[in-house]
């Protein structure tokens, strides 16, 4: 989950990282630790906020009145802005860029920093970038700081400031389960003070049994897609007709791939997982039916979760949530026989082949109500 | 030959009283595995599906030999089953639990690689061997032994590709679920590498999936080392850039990783790729 700037600057703070002095307003406006110029700053779990409208610079009183009035309940890039972060606008003679995030390549942490900082990284050439790998169990180093700070072209006065972040950000990586904790940019100010102008901090949703504390946090997901995943259902919504139930990722692309062959959109996808509770199958179709599609394409390959399973699933949301929707089931593997035979004389239309299932589900979707 | 798990692995459960354990020990045993010990802390002296149950991996090694484990505890204790595993000496590590935390999986990755234990998963399906043995969830009745060596990242998907394989009657040498999680212990190329070695497999079907550099490694290694035929299927073209389809693997972020960008650079190493599932058996077909 991404948590906001705000939240991230909290824990570079807990960790001793530099962060600009703020307030945080909910619509009301700061008299107090506000000093000019200032930078009002939308707080929304997403990246492109300044192109998007939501970061403004500030020169008096009465300019942050209008910034903070335009902002807040302003909606930015689908999300709703309920917070601003005011803070004292950071003069700065370079901007650096730093992170720790997981290489997926060599299962390793991985440490980034360019002294391109305060531009999307994407945009920095690669060989701006310098990389240095940190083993999990060993932990950060002071050759991986004593490199970086090098590599950066750090002077005197710098060089103490950023192995102290760096071992900070490492910290903080660890302790919160994290994907990614970046600072971009880290300034260096004109009196060579290093300030995290910016957080960005992701934590494993995997990990969230061992963090009660972010469980409450709201994250960056649609009211709909939040409820599925207190139920563990993973779920997705767009803007097609064609509600997909499926186990496991690769078969819920596999099988959009199907309709959009066949020349039908997928609206909202659920990826039931591995489960063996007919309760939670139950759920995921009344989720489903939430999101009113026209149609929904079942398609199960059973393996953890057994076949049975599933169909005793369906039934029961029939039985007792008095369900009204177009089904086809496609439902394959451990049990198939058992979901077959409790299917039968049900309002769910079995299907063995996918490709025909798929085809079913386009003809009801782009056919009348 | 096949790879990985044959006939003469000696296979131990972790977590065999569990709800998944059990049931899929049964299966694994019909299919023809020798497993040979189950582990679960407090319930030694158990049997389950006649198979002794130990309080430790250590004495389960110790009594029966076994080389290979399985592992289906919850998430939260994933770590410390590996590492007990291989602190007793087990070979091959094969974990089928998903929600493994990632730093705990880039934990087990680092100190397997050194110890030279082959770990496969996290979150994946597990590795089959038809006619030989599986440790794996898959269900049983889709395989059929022959020639094609199967590699995928996911683990439904994988069940859809073998059955049609195998009704279009193409056999498998060996099936191999890596996973979809963003650190695994196996890698594409790994899987590549054993199976442009392994004399039973003749050709090689890759599954992969949006997000990751995982496809754009496997292409880069195949275009070097291997001279099997490869055809290969991923999904998620019509999947929306940001958002995550289901597990943490496959989401496409800032434009890399994507459909288009992994269909490429196979292309570009002689790979066929299928449009959908079903066009995979005819590019298999079509190799003579």
């Amino acid at each position: 989950m991404n948590l906001l700037e705000i939240e991230g600057k909290r824990l570079f703070f807990d960790y001793g990282i530099p962060v600009p002095m703020g307030r945080l307003s909910h619509g009301e406006v700061p008299t107090d630790f506000v000093r000019y110029p200032a930078v009002v700053k939308a707080q929304v779990p997403t990246g492109g906020r300044g192109k998007a409208g939501g970061i403004r610079i500030v020169n008096d009183v009465s300019e942050l009145e209008r910034a903070i009035k335009e902002i807040v309940g302003s909606s930015i890039k689908g999300y709703k802005v309920w917070e601003v972060l005011v803070e004292q606008k950071i003069e700065s003679q370079k901007e650096l860029y730093l992170s720790i995030t997981i290489d997926r390549s060599s299962g390793k942490p991985i440490l980034m920093a360019s002294a391109m900082g305060g531009m999307d990284i994407e945009g920095v050439p690669d060989e701006k970038i310098f990389k240095d790998w940190i083993d999990p169990w060993v932990g950060l180093q002071p050759f991986h700081a004593k490199n970086m700070a090098s590599a950066l072209e750090l002077g005197s006065g710098t060089t103490g400031q950023f192995h102290a972040i760096l071992q900070g950000l490492w910290k903080l990586f660890l302790d919160v389960d994290a994907e990614l904790v970046e600072i971009n940019p880290l300034a260096i100010t004109s009196d060579s003070r290093l300030v995290a102008v910016d957080s960005k901090v992701v934590i494993d949703d995997d990990s969230l049994f061992r963090h009660e504390n972010y469980k409450k946090l709201p994250g960056d997901i649609t009211p709909l897609e939040k409820k599925a995943r207190d139920k563990g259902i993973a779920f997705v919504q767009l803007d097609g007709n064609i509600g997909v139930i499926a186990n496991g990722a690769g078969l819920t692309m596999a099988t959009l791939d199907f309709l959009s062959m066949h020349g039908g959109k997928g609206g909202v996808f659920l990826d039931l997982g591995g489960t063996d509770d007919p309760e939670k199958v139950k759920e995921a179709l009344l989720l489903m039916a939430e999101a009113k599609p026209k149609v929904v394409l079942i398609n199960i390959f059973g393996g953890i979760t057994k076949c049975d399973t599933v169909a005793s699933g369906l039934l029961q949301a029939f039985q007792d949530g008095g369900l009204d929707l177009n089904i086809i089931a496609r439902i394959k593997g451990v049990n198939e026989e058992q979901a077959v035979e409790m299917l039968k004389g049900s309002k769910i239309r079995p299907v063995i082949s996918l490709d025909e299932a798929a085809k079913a589900a386009v003809e009801i979707s782009s056919g009348g109500a | 030959m096949a790879v990985i798990i044959t006939e003469k692995s000696k296979v131990l459960i972790q977590g065999i009283t569990g709800h998944q354990g059990e049931f899929h020990t049964l299966k694994m045993k019909e299919f023809g595995t020798n497993v040979v010990a189950g582990v679960t802390p407090g319930k030694g002296g158990q049997k389950v599906h006649e198979v002794p149950v130990f309080d430790s991996v250590r004495s389960a090694v110790k009594e029966t030999g076994a080389d290979t484990s399985g592992i289906f505890v919850p998430a939260p204790y994933v770590l410390d089953a590996a590492i007990e595993a291989m602190d007793a000496g087990i070979e091959t590590i094969i974990i089928i639990t998903e929600h493994v935390p990632v730093h705990d999986a880039m934990k087990i990755v680092s100190i397997s690689s050194k110890l030279g234990v082959r770990v496969v998963g996290p979150n994946c399906p597990g590795v089959a061997s038809p006619g030989k043995a599986k440790l794996a969830i898959i269900p049983n009745q889709i395989f059929k032994k022959g020639d094609v060596g199967v590699v995928s990242r996911s683990g439904t998907l994988t069940y859809e590709i073998v059955d049609l394989l195998t009704q279009a009657g193409i056999g498998q040498s060996t099936c191999v679920g890596i996973g979809g999680d963003r650190v695994s212990g196996t890698s594409f190329v790994d899987v590549l590498k054993l199976f442009q070695k392994d004399k039973q497999t003749k050709k090689i079907v890759l599954v992969g999936e949006i997000g990751g550099p995982a496809e754009e490694d496997a292409a880069k290694y195949i275009s070097k080392e291997v001279t099997k035929p490869v055809s290969a299927y991923i999904a998620g073209k019509s999947a929306p850039p940001g958002k995550r389809m289901g597990h943490a693997g496959a989401i496409i972020s800032r434009g890399s990783g994507t459909a288009e960008g992994k269909i490429k650079a196979l292309e570009d190493a002689g790979v066929k790729v299928a449009g959908v599932t079903a066009d995979i058996v005819n590019l298999v077909k079509r190799i003579a």
